[in-house]
């Protein structure tokens, strides 16, 4: 075991990955030289060369679709996204080529391509540097979509995502990048819980709450508040955004009755909808209140002052807690 | 291949003004006062550089993107421009917006983080910085089209950097300014350097031949020489204004200082090649040249020297005495009339709000309770 932030674990992931496979193959803007502006690559074209560690034009959707190119010639293309925001300018080559080629071609092409989105808010950044773009993505089917929340299955979930023969959108919590954390680097990822499961954090009974990325230590952090009020929540981290692994949800729901989802992205025809919806549809008779969402708001992402307004906080999720189990929170009183 | 062009210089590097039979009758208007004001704004914007460049270091703005060492392709363009011409800039011409009037704690409303955008668009006719590399270039290219339909005759004027040639969206603004014959002008800081890459990354001949084989004239401007820069701006402009279509500038200049505060160029670039762009540094030439002509007097020098204080105390004082925005203001504007989705997460929110004692505890990630 190694104590390491998150941002090194992704890097020796990557490292791991590109050791093992000739065929990997990292694609990005500032990702070689540099090492990215997050330094999530640093060294790795020092140490594989320029055509294994590849700094691109500043052309994203020139980068996802020569992956697509290269995938078609049988490498495993890991593209970077310098930023959330970024990443639209690819939009279409991901959701109308990366996402369908398998099914457009019957299986006979695979697109084994994973896209790093450094991604969500906290940092105090600019415009177009925070955002939650996720939904977007598990829209689309075609495409895996994973967020990790921890340095170890930062390591060990990129280097799945990489050895998958599906498209996989890999969303890093940038504001988790320097958080440190014990990683097992003998781990075999094929041994290790496969990336499209989700895993219990804190197991509780009263509550069951969903986060994923950089919410899951908050969420772990309002389950720790909330034992000091005699109040037991079990935490569950997503891990995998699409497909979504509801047995996993669907037996803590059944246990504790009440189901509290969080994410940073806008609430409207968000991943929490779908998890509130699917959760409601497969086990209504176990649930005793209605699901909760504790979200952004159906906001652009807001200048830097105002960002932890639109962030869910500690306090924010334990208020959406107090609403599922009914205890007096700041909606008391209203109607729906 | 491409020709190696040369440069258009009017000033050489040691401040001696060179005759060019092409270029010399577009700033032929350009006498002693004119010259001296502008060497007042490359040092007034070369000043507030400075000054937010450390408003950053103390914690007072979030990042800044440094324009230093390219004080002189944004005040020669900027200068050349119409009231009602209509400029579409990336994040790093606050020159271009000193020359347009932009009021200067405006322009780090957006960097400290109380506002998405600093100005109104139509009050100094600059919209606000683009951040998406290269997205302007598609609205000034749109807009130009709409001045075409209008029959005016102002121009609508897009900065981008090197690096943002790489991008569609600027290759799709040239297919349409030239398919349309649109009054645009396609101002390219070539700084060399995106982030950590270099020009030749981008592009494997001149940034300038690009814009021709969309079959848009180009023009390579030594981009330190603010009168060059002002005379093909006017040269692009003119051309535009009568019916000529878009003309695509390459101002060749150097970022002196990191891409953004956030950066450490110390990673990917030579020392030497900093040494290099220091010798043609665009305000010492204007400089030298003054001092040739004898106007560098130490009425002008201390005249010069006031301004750029004094607009340097006001950026600060602006800058710092901003008032924080107000926690409802996230939910202004994103419509331009109600909704009823975001009323409702809205009355939800106030109510979380007035359920605090102290709305701040209500926002920390470590939380209240
Ligand atoms: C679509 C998009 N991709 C990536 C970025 C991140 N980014 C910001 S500035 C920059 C480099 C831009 O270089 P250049 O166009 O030469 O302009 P300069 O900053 O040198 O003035 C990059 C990659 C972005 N802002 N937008």
């Amino acid at each position: 075991m190694t104590q390491m932030t998150f941002a090194r674990a992704i890097n020796s992931g990557l490292r791991k990955s590109l050791e093992n496979d000739p065929k990997v193959i990292l694609m990005g803007e500032d990702i070689g030289t540099l090492g990215g502006v997050f330094r999530v690559t640093d060294g790795l074209q020092k140490d594989f060369g320029t055509h294994r560690v590849v700094d691109t034009p500043l052309a994203e959707s020139a980068i996802m679709g020569t992956a697509v190119g290269l995938a078609y010639r049988g490498y495993r293309p890991v593209v970077e996204i310098q930023f959330d925001g970024f990443i639209y300018p690819a939009f279409d080559q991901i959701v109308s080529q990366v996402a369908k080629l398998h099914y457009r071609t019957q299986g006979a092409v695979k697109m084994p391509i994973t896209i790093r989105v450094p991604f969500g808010g906290g940092i105090g950044s600019p415009e177009h540097h925070s955002e939650s773009p996720e939904a977007y993505f598990t829209h689309t089917s075609g495409l895996r979509v994973v967020s990790v929340s921890n340095p170890q299955d930062a390591y060990t979930v990129i280097q799945q995502a990489i050895l998958s023969d599906d498209p996989v959108l890999y969303f890093e919590p940038k504001r988790r990048y320097h958080d440190k954390g014990e990683v097992d680097e003998g781990i075999d990822p094929g041994a290790a819980l496969p990336m499209d499961s989700a895993r219990v954090v804190t197991a509780g009974t009263d509550v069951t709450l969903v986060a994923y990325g950089p919410l899951v230590k908050t969420a772990k952090d309002a389950a720790t508040a909330a034992a000091d009020e005699g109040i037991s929540i079990e935490v569950i981290d997503l891990r995998s955004l699409a497909p979504v692994d509801y047995a996993t949800v669907e037996a803590s729901v059944r246990k504790t009755g009440r189901l509290v989802v969080t994410h940073e992205a806008g609430q409207s025809g968000g991943l929490g909808a779908e998890v509130a919806a699917s959760i409601t549809e497969r086990c209504f008779y176990h649930l005793e209140a209605a699901p909760v969402r504790i979200t952004g708001f159906d906001i652009p992402y807001p200048y830097s002052k105002l960002e932890m307004h639109h962030l869910p906080g500690l306090d924010r999720i334990l208020d959406g807690v107090d609403r599922a189990l009914g205890r007096p929170n700041s909606l008391s009183g209203l109607e729906g | 291949m491409s020709t190696d062009r040369n440069l258009i210089q009017l000033i050489t590097p040691a401040g001696e003004r060179i005759s060019h039979p092409e270029f010399d009758p577009w700033v032929k208007d350009i006498g002693d006062e004119q010259l001296c004001s502008l060497y007042e704004d490359l040092t007034v914007i070369r000043r507030i550089d400075v000054e937010a460049t450390a408003l950053q270091r103390q914690g007072e703005l979030g990042l800044w993107p440094p324009l230093l060492g390219q004080e002189a392709a944004q005040v020669g363009s900027g200068r050349a421009l119409r009231e009602d011409d209509f400029v579409f800039s990336s994040y790093r011409e606050n020159g271009v917006a000193y020359c347009r009037g932009v009021d200067l704690t405006d322009i780090t409303r957006v960097w400290r983080g109380t506002a998405s955008s600093g100005w109104d668009p139509y009050t100094v006719n600059m919209a606000t910085p683009q951040i998406i590399i290269g997205a302007q270039t598609l609205h000034a290219t749109g807009y130009a089209m709409g001045i075409q339909n209008d029959g005016a005759d102002s121009v609508a004027v897009t900065y981008f950097g090197d690096g943002a040639t790489s991008e569609g969206d600027v290759n799709e603004a040239m297919v349409f300014a030239a398919s349309f014959q649109a009054p645009v002008v396609f101002f390219c800081s070539n700084n060399h350097w995106a982030i950590s890459e270099p020009v030749r990354l981008q592009s494997h001949i001149q940034i300038a031949d690009r814009a021709t084989g969309f079959g848009i004239p180009s023009l390579r401007v030594d981009g330190n020489d603010v009168l060059a820069v002002m005379a093909a701006t006017r040269v692009a402009l003119d051309r535009a204004r009568h019916g000529g279509g878009p003309t695509f500038i390459e101002a060749v200049t150097y970022r002196m200082g990191p891409h953004t505060t956030a950066d450490d160029p110390t990673r990917y670039r030579d020392a030497n090649e900093l040494e290099d762009w220091a010798a043609k540094d665009p305000i010492q030439r204007v400089k030298a040249l003054l001092e040739r002509k004898g106007l560098l007097t130490d009425q002008v020098r201390q005249h010069v020297h006031d301004k750029a204080e004094a607009v340097a105390r006001d950026i600060r004082s602006g800058c710092i005495g901003m008032p924080d925005p107000e926690p409802m203001d996230i939910f202004k504007h994103v419509y331009s009339g109600p909704n009823s989705w975001l009323d409702r997460q809205q009355d939800h929110y106030a109510r979380y709000l007035d359920s605090f004692g102290d709305p701040a505890g209500a926002t920390s990630e470590e939380g209240a309770r």
